[in-house]
This record gives C-alpha cells, structure tokens and sequence, in this order.
C-alpha cells in the first residue's frame, strides 16, 4: 500500500513539474547561464580573470544547480500549502505514514535536482569552451555527489518550507540564500579561504561547500579540494540532521 | 459508526473541546450545530485524524482515530472549512489522483472519476483549471473528490458557507442524496435551517460542550414555547425589570436584553416604553419565534452566527 501511494504522489509531482516545465527551466537555467557567461565568457577573453577559473567555476554551477532547484523545489510549495493554500491536505489524509508525505517531497526533490544538473552541466560546457582538467572519468562520484547535494538541500527545503510562514519568503532569500550562496565555495575552492582562517571555519556549517568541494573532485580534480570522505560523511550526517528536524517539523504543522 | 467519549483537546490556555460524548450511527446524516469558536472544527480535525486530542477517545468506523490513525483515514472523506483544491491539477485530476493516493488503481480512478462528476453535475467541467470553477462548483468538485474512496463516512465542515443561495439549494440537494444512499455524513454548520433541513439528528455544541442532541424535531419541542425579543440599547442595562406585557422571564448581557415571552406585540410596546423610562435609545430590536434558534439561544445563551 504505501509503496503504492508513495508513487501516485510522485506521479503527481511529475504531472505538475512537466505542466511547468517551462517555468522549471528559467528558474533553473538563467541564472547559471548568465553566470557562465558573465565570469566564464566575457571576464576571462577581457583579461580581468585567469582563463583556468573555468575549471574552480563549472563544478561550483553545477553545485549551485543541485542546491537551488532542490531547495526551492521542496520549500516553496510547502511554504504556501501550510501557510495559505492547504492544498497538501489532501496528500496528508491519504492513509500512510504521515513522514511518508513528506519523504516523498525529499525524493521528488532529489529527481529534479538530478534533472538541473543534466540541463546546466552541458550549457555551461558548451558556452564556456572547453575546460582544463575537466573530466568526467569519476561518473560514480559525480552521481553520488548530485544525489547527496540534492538529498541534503530537499531535506533543508523540507524544513525551510515547514517552519517559513509566507510573509517571510523575500527575508529568507535574502538572509538564509544569498549567504549560503556566496559562501559556499561555489566560486572559489575552500582552501582559497586559508587567508581568512575565520571564515575558512565558520563557512563548514554551509551544505553548499560540501558539494561545491565533492564536484570539484569529481570533475576537475586537480583543483585542489577537500578529501571525499569528509565530504561525503559530513554531508550524509547534514542530510540526516536536516531531515530529521524536517520532518519532524512536517509533523508538527501536518497534525495540530 | 462514531463514538466520543470524553473528548478533550486544549490549545495552550484555552480549551477547545472539553469532555465532549456523541455518538453516530451508521448511515445517520449527523449535524453538529453552533456558534463560532464552539469546538465544532476541532472535533471534525480531531475524527479526521488531524487534529490531535488531549484527552479522551474517539472511533470512527471501528478505528481509534488518534491510535490507528492511517487505518481510519482509508475509511474517511473529508472536505474541509475551505476548499483546497489541487490548483495545478485539472478537475478530473483531483479525483483521480487523489483516489490513487488511496491506493485505488488508475483506471478504476478514472471511471469513479467521470461517475462521480456526472452525478454531481459538474462533468462539462472535468478538463478544466480548478480556478475555472463557480464557488458551488468548487465546493461539489470537494465532495466528489472525498467519495472517490468510497468513505464509510463523510465529514463536511460548513459546507454551505460562502455559497450564493442558488449554489446553497443545489449542494443541499447532493446532500438529500447523499443521505438516501445511507451513507454516514457528519456535517457542521452555523446554520439553523440547514441543520433543521438536512439532518436525522442534530448536536448543540458550545465551548467544547454538548448541550443538547437530538431530532431536529425533538429540539424544537425542547425549546422553550415562548417568543424571545431582543432590544439592544445604547448602554448597559439591568436585568431587573417589572413585570410586563406577558414577558416571564428576562435577561441582561450588556445593553442587550433579552425577554421571553408568550406575546412579542405585547412584549414590545412595554420594552420601548420601560426604554424610555430609563432614558436609554434603542439601537435594534429582533424578534424569535420558538424554534431550534430559540433552543440554541436559551441553551447557549448567544446567537449562531
């Protein structure tokens, strides 16, 4: 039985998710590209950047994608069935496990961030030229890592969009993403903050760095980064933390 | 079919259900009657296992609602306060999806989908946008969709509210039929005639208390056999008054007074002039005949709505 409903509300979320797939793309897609090209295009050819950045900055897009479009994926519509719309109330009288409500709104946001990565990562190829050192011989942890970073950010989106009333969104983007964004060591590697040891330790708590890490050694590992075991222990233990605090957060506004 | 005992359920300082008993039978299209704030949503949220109760018990359809929560919901339709359609879906889709989330297989969805929409009158609509629909056709397309599992038993928390008359006749009549398929409905309402109407038995709820609960005809003999008139003055009053214009009894709530009575075109002359004695203004003036209103009033000591 609950596998059973567990993939009727995923079909729902397909259903949806190709109605909006135009939407879907702009929110995934502009703001990476417009990146690439902006620090991948016209800085490196004007001499203002090094020409190798490329490869510090294609896994950092690839991150972000894998960050932002799970997050929002999962916050956003929770924000406004718990705040305004109730319309998850009818998924929350199915006859399951409450939590199963839930988890599936984590997995359903793991797909979509597999499905961002596989829209980004050949735009950003293609529009960058071709990178140094890139490869893609480590497939295995590349997937590994696009399916932690999703699991870790539909999990904070889980908690984000249960505990965010809707007035708060615009405060959100500006408080909680913009930092997190900035300071995830999308656009530049994590030891390039040796010079600021503060902030070198205070940015371990961001998700973001972890990923931003993982897919440098998965796609250009001869930029320095993080060893993968500590990027992949810390970041299975954030998507636990995170997941646990989700979902009990989910119950909480699911019965009252 | 239902059974509460005891019902408790207390937000922080405030009790919003205090020791509530009611039982339902099966098949018994059942009304639960009162003002706002009475508990009547809490005890729908508390059935419908959504809400979770402090103290007490509650079994719907043989199911402990806050122990075997998911076994009671397969046994449950719920359309809620406000309709909470799936706005990114179409009409057709909200059944159909939400009957797979029962476990039900999709083409056996479909065809309870179309079924459904057809007796509801709405299956001209079925590829439309949620947002496409009439407040009455929103609130038809909730019911059909909380049949789509063939419930044992249906709750609708104030379904009529919000609806233009015409809708509010016409969602009437899917409840009529709803009853004469003898399927179990519990319903809540601030609405005297719609509970007079529709229901085998009807519950008089207030703060979280049963007051009274029967035939909605048996009610009305209950009810005291006197008229009540309302004169609300321009300041607080006294609930002392002389005797009067075949008024037996009166009672003061800050510049409302309220008389019962056998005669109100007696009642009223001598209202105003004791009024005007008093050198208060009268600011409104109503007027009861006994009836379930009449009951509710003398029981709960305020108006419904």
């Amino acid at each position: 039985m609950n596998a059973r409903v567990f993939g009727a509300l995923l079909l729902r979320d397909a259903v949806v998710a190709k109605r909006e797939i135009v939407a879907i793309l702009i929110r995934t897609m502009v703001q990476p590209v417009l990146f690439v090209i902006v620090f991948g295009l016209l800085l490196p050819r004007m001499g203002i950047i090094p020409r190798d950045y490329a490869a510090v900055m294609l896994p950092g897009i690839v991150a972000l994608a894998v960050t932002m479009t799970p997050i929002l994926s999962v916050a956003m519509p929770l924000i406004s069935d718990f705040g305004t719309t109730k319309e998850i109330e009818d998924r929350l009288l199915a006859p399951v496990p409450i939590e199963l409500i839930a988890i599936q709104k984590v997995v359903s946001g793991v797909l979509q961030g597999v499905l961002a990565v596989l829209f980004v990562m050949p735009v950003a190829r293609l529009l960058m030229g071709p990178v140094e050192g890139l490869t893609l011989r480590n497939l295995p942890l590349l997937a590994v890592m696009v399916i932690l970073g999703g699991a870790v950010f539909s999990a904070f989106g889980l908690l984000l969009g249960t505990s965010m009333p809707p007035q708060h969104v615009s405060l959100m983007m500006q408080v909680i993403f913009a930092p997190m964004i900035m300071l995830g060591c999308a656009y530049y590697p994590w030891r390039g903050l040796d010079h600021f040891p503060v902030l070198q330790y205070a940015v371990l708590i961001n998700p973001l760095v972890y990923i931003s890490e993982g897919m440098r050694a998965a796609l250009t590992p001869e930029v320095e980064h993080m060893p993968v075991a500590a990027i992949l222990g810390t970041l299975i233990v954030l998507t636990a933390v995170l997941l646990w605090a989700g979902l009990r957060q989910f119950r909480k506004r699911a019965i009252g | 079919m239902i059974q509460i005992r005891g019902l408790r359920k207390v937000y922080g300082s405030v009790v919003a259900l205090d020791g509530l008993d009611l039982d339902v039978a099966e098949g018994e299209m059942f009304g639960l009657l009162g003002p706002n704030g009475a508990g009547k949503t809490t005890t729908i949220g508390v059935l419908t296992t959504r809400v979770k109760p402090t103290g007490g018990t509650a079994i719907v359809a043989d199911c402990d609602v806050a122990a075997r929560s998911v076994e009671a919901r397969a046994r449950i339709g719920v359309v809620p306060q406000r309709p909470n359609p799936d706005r990114s879906l179409t009409v057709r889709e909200n059944l159909v999806f939400h009957a797979t989330y029962f476990g039900i297989a999709r083409a056996e969805a479909s065809r309870r989908a179309d079924a459904l929409l057809e007796r509801l009158g709405i299956a001209e609509k079925r590829d439309a946008k949620v947002d496409a629909l009439s407040g009455g056709q929103q609130q038809r397309m909730m019911i059909a969709r909380a049949l789509t599992h063939e419930p044992r038993v249906l709750f609708l928390d104030e379904p009529t509210v919000g609806l233009d008359p015409q809708a509010r006749l016409g969602l009437w009549e899917i409840l009529r039929d709803l009853r004469t398929q003898g399927r179990t409905v519990v319903m809540t309402t601030h609405y005297m005639e719609e509970a007079d109407q529709l229901c085998d038995r009807v519950a008089i709820v207030d703060r979280g208390k049963l007051l009274a609960c029967d035939t909605p005809a048996a009610l009305r003999a209950q009810a005291p056999g006197e008229t009540i008139v309302e004169v609300l003055f321009d300041r607080d009053v006294e609930a002392e008054v002389p005797e009067m214009g075949g008024v037996t009894r009166t009672e003061a709530r800050g510049p409302l007074l309220r008389a019962y009575t056998s005669s109100a075109a007696a009642a009223i002359p001598a209202l105003l002039a004791l009024g005007d004695a008093r050198g208060y203004v009268v600011r409104d003036i109503q007027v009861a005949k006994p009836s379930l209103e009449t009951l509710f009033i003398s029981l709960t000591g305020r108006k419904l709505a």
